[in-house]
C-alpha cells in the first residue's frame, strides 16, 4: 500500500477533458439513447419517407382517380374502375399469368445455372482461381444492361450468330418473342444470383463438410442434407433479385420481346403514350402486391439478411 | 437496448398514418391550367436557343449524315441554338408536350386536336411567318391545325402509310394490303405493323374495301360492329406478327436482318434500307392507305417563341422545306418548294385530288367524323384499350 | 468433401460452359465494334478501328460519361451517408418499427424500377411541381443506393460488436470520437465495398432515370437507349461497352479484396 492516500493527488499525466459545448452534447446523448436513436434515424428516415414512401402512396392514390379522356387531364373523383378493370379484364389477367410465369421460369433458369457454378467457385476451387472467378462473374454487369439486351437481339436475329451456329445442325434461332425474353432475362440477372449463393455457399463451414463425410454421408447425401439447408437462405436471396427484376422489365420485352407484353410494358403505355396515369397505378398494383407477398414469403427464411 | 411505452409506438403509428393521409388528401393537383393562350402580336428579340419536338429526319443537323443538314443554316441565320427531340408516336408526342419543355412541336393530325384541347399548343399568328403565304391553300384551315378560323400551326408536308416488303422473300410483288392481313399466314411471324391504336384505322380502311357491307365511310369514323370488325382483324394479324415497331431505327435494322418482311412504314425508312442496299420496296396498295398531315405548332408554354416563330418560317421557306420533306419521303406544303425537287410529281405535290384520297390520321371522337349523327362512334380513348388487348 | 476427380471435372466444365455463355454476347459486342456494318449482321463483313476512333470523340458519348459519373458519385455519396446512419440505428437499437424500417430499405431496389420512376415522376412534376432535373435524377438514384450501403455495413457492424465503442466511451471519448476513431475504421471496407457496388447500380440505371431525368440531362445508359438503333451512332456504342467491361476490372478488383472474404482453408 502507498500513502496516497494522505498524500495530495499527483499532477495528471493526461490533462482533464474540458467541458466544451461537444463534450456536453456527447455526454447528453450518451445518457439519453432515445434521442441518439432519433439522432440517427431523422435524416435517413425522412429522405425515405418523404421521397420513397410519399411518392409511392400518392401513386397508389391515383389509381383511384380517372383521366379525362380527350384533353388527358386527371380528374380526381373517387372511382374503383381502375381497380375494377384490372381485376377482372381477361387481358390483365393473361398478362399478369404470363409475366409472374416468365419471372419464375428466369428465376428458377438461374437459379438452376447458379448453383454449380457457385458451389464450385466456393468450393472447389483454388483461392486464385476463385478471385478469378468471381472477377469473371461481376466484369459483364458493367457491360450495360441496354447494351447486353441489344446484343442479344443481334444473337437473335434471322442473322445473328445463334442462327450461323445452329443452321448446320438443321434448328432455327427462336426469334424474338417470349423464349427469347425468357433468354435474356436470365442471362441479364444471372450475375445478381451467382453472388448471394456463392455468399452463402462459402458461409457454410469445411468442417461440417467433412464431418458429414466422416459420418458416411456421400457427396449427394452432404449437399442435400448439410449444404442446402444452410445455404437455402442465400439461394431465396437471389431469388428475389431475379423475380422482381424480371417481374416489372419492359425494357428487354421491347427489345428482343417482339411482340410480346408484359406487366411493365402495360404500364409504360399507359404511362406514356395513353397517357393514362390512374390505370397505370392500378396496374402497377399488381407487381406490388405479388412482390409484398413474396417478400412476406420469403422473411421467415431469413433471406432478407443474405441480400 | 430500449423499449418504447406501448403509448409512444401508438402515437408514432399515428402520426406516421396520418400524415401520409394529409399529403395524400393535397393528391395529384391537375397539372398546369389549360387557359388558351393567345397569338403573339410581334416578334421580338431571338433568345438564342429553341427546343423542337418532331417526327424523326424532321430535325436533321448532320449528325445522322453529313450531307442531310438544315438545322445549322437555321442556328447561323438566327443565333437560336437547336436541341430536339424525337418521337416514334402521336400519343408519345402528346404526352411529352405535357412536360412543358419544348418550344416548337411537329405534330400530325390524330394530336394536334388533343393538344390544342389540352391547351397545350398556341394560337399561331401567320402574319408574322412571311413563308405561311407560299403554302398550299389546300393545307391551310383545315380540322386538324385550325379551330374556328384560328390556325394552330404551320403544314408541313403529307405522306402516306405505305407497304414495306422484302423482295426477296415476298413474291409476287404485292399490290394490295392483304399480304398483312389475310395473307399472312404464309410469312408467319414476320410481319410488322404500326405499334399505335390509330393503326386500327388501317385495318378499317382494308375493311372498306374486303368487306363493303360494313359500311365504313371514314376510318376514323366507327361504331360498335364496324370497330370490332377492325379489332378482330387486328387479332387475327396478331398471330402472325413478330414484332410492332414504333421507333423507325427499329424496322429499319428488322428488315436488315430479315426479322420483318412485310409490314407498314414511311417513306424515309425505305430510303434509309436502300441507302444500305436491303433488298426492300415500298408501295402504296390498291385499297388506299392512313397518311399524314403534319403541322408545326408552338408550345403555349414556350421559354423561347421567337425563336420558335423563327423556326417556323424557316422550315416552311422553300428550299428547307423541300429538303426536309424529301429526306422524310413525303409531298412539300408549297408549289415554290417543287423547284428544289425533282419528285414532285411521284409525290403528287399540290395535287388536291390525291391529298384528298389519303385517310390523314386524325383523332376519333365519339361524335363520328363522317358526318353519321344516328350513332355514336367509338372515341380514342376505347381505341387505346382495345389496341393493348389486340396486342394481348 | 471429397468430391471424386469425376465430379470436380464435371463441375469444373459446367462452369467453363457458363462463362462461355455468359461471354458470349459481350464477344458479339466487341466484334461489332469492329464491323464495317451498321446493321451488326453475322458474320461481320469486315473490320474497321474507325468506330473506336470516333467513340472516343463523340462529344454526346464524353458528356454523357461524364453526367453519369457525375450523378453517380452524389448519389453514392448521399447513400453512404444514409445508409451508414440508418445501419447504425438499426443494429445498435431495438425499438418499434425496426422490421418495418428495414423492409422500407429494401423496397427501392424490391419494387420494379419502373414504379419507382412514375412515383417519382409524380410526386416531382405534378406534387411538388419541380421540373425534372439532373438533381431529381441524383435523389432518385440515392434512394434506391441506399441498400447496397446498408447491407454492406450491418453486416460488418453485426460481425464487429460493440465492445471497443464501449471500451473507447469508458476512456473517456466523446461520441463523435468514438465514431471517428473506433467505429469507422472498423467500417471502412464496407463501406467502400457498398460505395462501389451503389456507384456501379447508378451508373447502370436506365429505367428510373428515364423517368425522373430532365430533358437536358443525358447520362450514359439514356445516350445508349437513344443511339442504340441508329446506324452510325450503334457501333459506337458497342465500343463505349467494351470500355467499360475493361475498366471495371479495377474497381471489381478493389472491391473484392476490400470485402475481406475470408478464405476458408480446405
Amino acid at each position: 500500500m502507498t500513502d496516497t492516500m494522505s498524500a495530495p493527488p499527483p499532477a495528471r499525466a493526461v490533462a482533464a477533458p474540458r467541458r466544451t459545448p461537444a463534450r456536453r452534447a456527447s455526454a447528453w446523448l450518451s445518457a439519453h439513447p432515445r434521442f441518439r436513436l432519433a439522432f440517427l434515424l431523422t435524416a435517413p428516415l425522412f429522405w425515405l419517407g418523404v421521397v420513397y414512401i410519399v411518392a409511392l402512396v400518392l401513386l397508389l392514390v391515383t389509381a383511384f382517380w380517372t383521366v379525362d379522356s380527350f384533353t388527358g387531364e386527371i380528374v380526381t373523383e373517387w372511382t374503383l374502375d381502375n381497380i375494377v378493370t384490372v381485376l377482372t379484364g381477361a387481358l390483365y389477367q393473361t398478362v399478369t399469368l404470363r409475366t409472374v410465369g416468365v419471372a419464375l421460369l428466369v428465376t428458377i433458369i438461374d437459379v438452376a445455372v447458379a448453383l454449380p457454378i457457385a458451389f464450385y467457385m466456393a468450393k472447389v476451387a483454388s483461392p486464385r482461381a476463385q478471385r478469378f472467378l468471381v472477377i469473371a462473374i461481376l466484369m459483364p454487369l458493367w457491360a450495360s444492361y441496354l447494351v447486353k439486351a441489344y446484343a442479344w437481339r443481334s444473337v437473335l436475329s434471322q442473322e445473328g450468330i445463334l442462327e450461323w451456329i445452329l443452321a448446320p445442325f438443321g434448328l432455327h434461332t427462336p426469334g424474338y418473342g417470349l423464349t427469347a425474353t425468357v433468354i435474356t432475362l436470365s442471362y441479364l440477372w444471372l450475375p445478381y444470383v451467382i453472388l448471394p449463393i456463392y455468399a452463402g455457399l462459402e458461409r457454410v463451414p469445411d468442417s461440417l463438410l467433412e464431418a458429414s463425410a466422416d459420418l458416411g454421408g456421400k457427396s449427394w447425401r452432404t449437399l442435400g442434407s448439410v449444404v442446402l439447408p444452410l445455404a437455402f437462405p442465400a439461394i431465396i436471396a437471389g431469388t428475389i433479385f431475379a423475380f422482381s427484376l424480371s417481374l416489372g422489365d419492359y425494357i428487354t420485352v421491347n427489345i428482343v420481346g417482339g411482340a410480346s407484353q408484359m406487366l411493365g410494358n402495360l404500364v409504360y403505355t399507359n404511362v406514356g403514350a395513353a397517357n393514362n396515369l390512374p390505370l397505370a397505378a392500378a396496374i402497377a398494383l399488381i407487381p406490388i402486391v405479388i412482390i409484398f407477398g413474396y417478400l412476406a414469403l420469403v422473411r421467415r427464411t431469413g433471406a432478407l439478411n443474405n441480400l | 437496448m430500449m423499449r418504447t411505452s406501448r403509448g409512444a409506438r401508438i402515437a408514432a403509428t399515428a402520426l406516421a398514418v396520418g400524415s401520409i393521409a394529409v399529403l395524400a388528401g393535397c393528391g395529384t393537383s391537375s397539372g398546369g391550367g389549360a387557359a388558351p393562350s393567345e397569338a403573339a402580336e410581334e416578334l421580338g428579340d431571338y433568345e438564342g436557343q429553341v427546343s423542337i419536338l418532331a417526327w424523326p429526319g424532321y430535325v436533321e443537323d448532320g449528325s445522322n449524315d453529313p450531307a442531310v443538314d438544315w438545322v445549322t443554316g437555321f442556328e447561323d441565320e438566327t443565333g437560336c441554338e437547336v436541341t430536339s427531340k424525337s418521337y416514334g408516336t402521336s400519343d408519345e408526342a402528346v404526352n411529352l408536350m405535357k412536360t412543358g419543355d419544348y418550344d416548337v412541336l411537329a405534330a400530325s393530325g390524330d394530336a394536334t386536336l388533343r393538344l390544342i384541347a389540352a391547351g397545350d399548343v398556341a394560337p399561331v399568328n401567320t402574319d408574322l411567318i412571311p413563308s405561311y403565304a407560299g403554302v398550299y391553300d389546300f393545307l391551310k384551315e383545315k380540322d386538324w391545325n385550325s379551330v374556328d378560323g384560328q390556325s394552330y400551326g404551320v403544314p408541313h408536308g403529307y405522306g402516306a402509310n405505305l407497304l414495306l416488303y422484302n423482295t426477296e422473300v415476298v413474291s409476287p410483288a404485292p399490290t394490295s394490303w392483304d399480304v398483312v392481313f389475310d395473307g399472312a399466314s404464309a410469312y408467319s411471324g414476320k410481319i410488322t405493323a404500326y405499334d399505335s391504336p390509330i393503326y386500327i384505322a388501317d385495318a378499317a380502311v382494308y375493311l372498306m374495301a374486303h368487306q363493303p357491307d360494313l359500311g365504313i365511310e371514314n376510318p376514323y369514323a366507327l361504331d360498335e360492329d364496324q370497330f370490332q370488325a377492325a379489332v378482330d382483324l387486328l387479332k387475327e394479324q396478331r398471330q402472325h406478327v413478330g414484332e410492332y415497331w414504333s421507333d423507325y431505327l427499329k424496322e429499319i435494322q428488322a428488315f436488315e436482318t430479315g426479322d420483318s418482311v412485310a409490314g407498314t412504314t414511311w417513306q424515309v425508312i425505305q430510303n434509309s434500307l436502300a441507302a444500305e442496299s436491303a433488298p426492300t420496296e415500298a408501295v402504296l396498295p390498291e385499297e388506299g392507305a392512313t397518311g399524314w398531315s403534319d403541322t408545326w405548332m408552338i408550345a403555349s408554354a414556350a421559354k423561347n417563341p421567337n425563336c420558335a416563330y423563327a423556326w417556323l418560317d424557316w422550315i416552311a421557306s422553300p428550299e428547307v422545306n423541300a429538303q426536309a420533306t424529301a429526306y422524310f419521303g413525303e409531298a412539300p406544303s408549297s408549289q415554290d418548294a417543287c423547284d428544289y425537287r425533282e419528285d414532285c410529281e411521284a409525290y403528287h405535290a399540290g395535287d388536291a385530288d390525291y391529298a384528298s384520297q389519303i385517310w390523314y390520321w386524325t383523332t376519333p371522337i365519339a361524335e363520328c367524323v363522317d358526318g353519321r349523327t344516328d350513332v355514336e362512334c367509338v372515341d380514342y380513348a376505347d381505341w387505346t384499350a382495345a389496341w393493348a388487348e389486340i396486342k394481348g | 468433401m471429397r468430391l471424386s476427380r469425376l465430379s470436380r471435372t464435371m463441375l469444373g466444365v459446367v462452369t467453363g460452359l457458363i462463362l462461355l455463355v455468359v461471354y458470349l454476347p459481350l464477344f458479339v459486342v466487341l466484334v461489332n465494334s469492329f464491323s464495317t456494318s451498321t446493321s451488326l449482321s453475322w458474320p461481320p463483313p469486315g473490320f474497321t478501328l474507325e468506330w473506336w476512333g470516333k467513340a472516343f470523340q463523340s462529344a454526346g458519348a464524353l458528356e454523357a460519361v461524364a453526367t453519369s459519373v457525375g450523378i453517380a458519385v452524389v448519389a453514392t455519396v448521399v447513400s453512404l451517408v444514409l445508409g451508414t446512419l440508418i445501419s447504425l440505428a438499426l443494429q445498435r437499437f431495438e425499438f418499434f418499427g425496426r422490421d418495418a424500417i428495414s423492409l422500407l430499405i429494401i423496397l427501392p431496389i424490391a419494387l420494379p424500377g419502373i414504379i419507382t420512376g412514375i412515383a417519382l415522376n409524380n410526386f416531382f412534376r405534378t406534387i411538388m411541381g419541380v421540373p425534372l432535373s439532373i438533381w431529381t435524377v441524383v435523389i432518385a438514384h440515392a434512394t434506391f443506393c441506399i441498400v447496397t450501403v446498408f447491407n454492406n455495413v450491418i453486416a460488418r457492424l453485426r460481425r464487429t460488436g460493440t465492445n471497443l465503442e464501449e471500451a473507447s466511451a469508458d476512456l473517456g471519448a466523446g461520441i463523435w470520437t468514438t465514431f471517428r476513431l473506433v467505429t469507422f475504421p472498423q467500417l471502412r471496407s464496407a463501406l467502400l465495398a457498398g460505395a462501389l457496388l451503389a456507384f456501379a447500380l447508378s451508373f447502370d440505371e436506365i429505367i428510373v432515370t428515364t423517368f425522373t431525368a430532365g430533358s437536358g440531362v443525358t447520362t450514359l445508359p439514356i445516350f445508349i437507349l437513344n443511339n442504340m438503333f441508329r446506324p452510325n451512332q450503334a457501333p459506337i456504342v458497342s465500343v463505349i461497352a467494351v470500355v467499360l467491361v475493361i475498366v471495371s476490372i479495377v474497381p471489381i478488383y478493389l472491391a473484392q479484396r476490400l470485402s475481406g472474404s475470408e478464405q476458408t482453408r480446405r
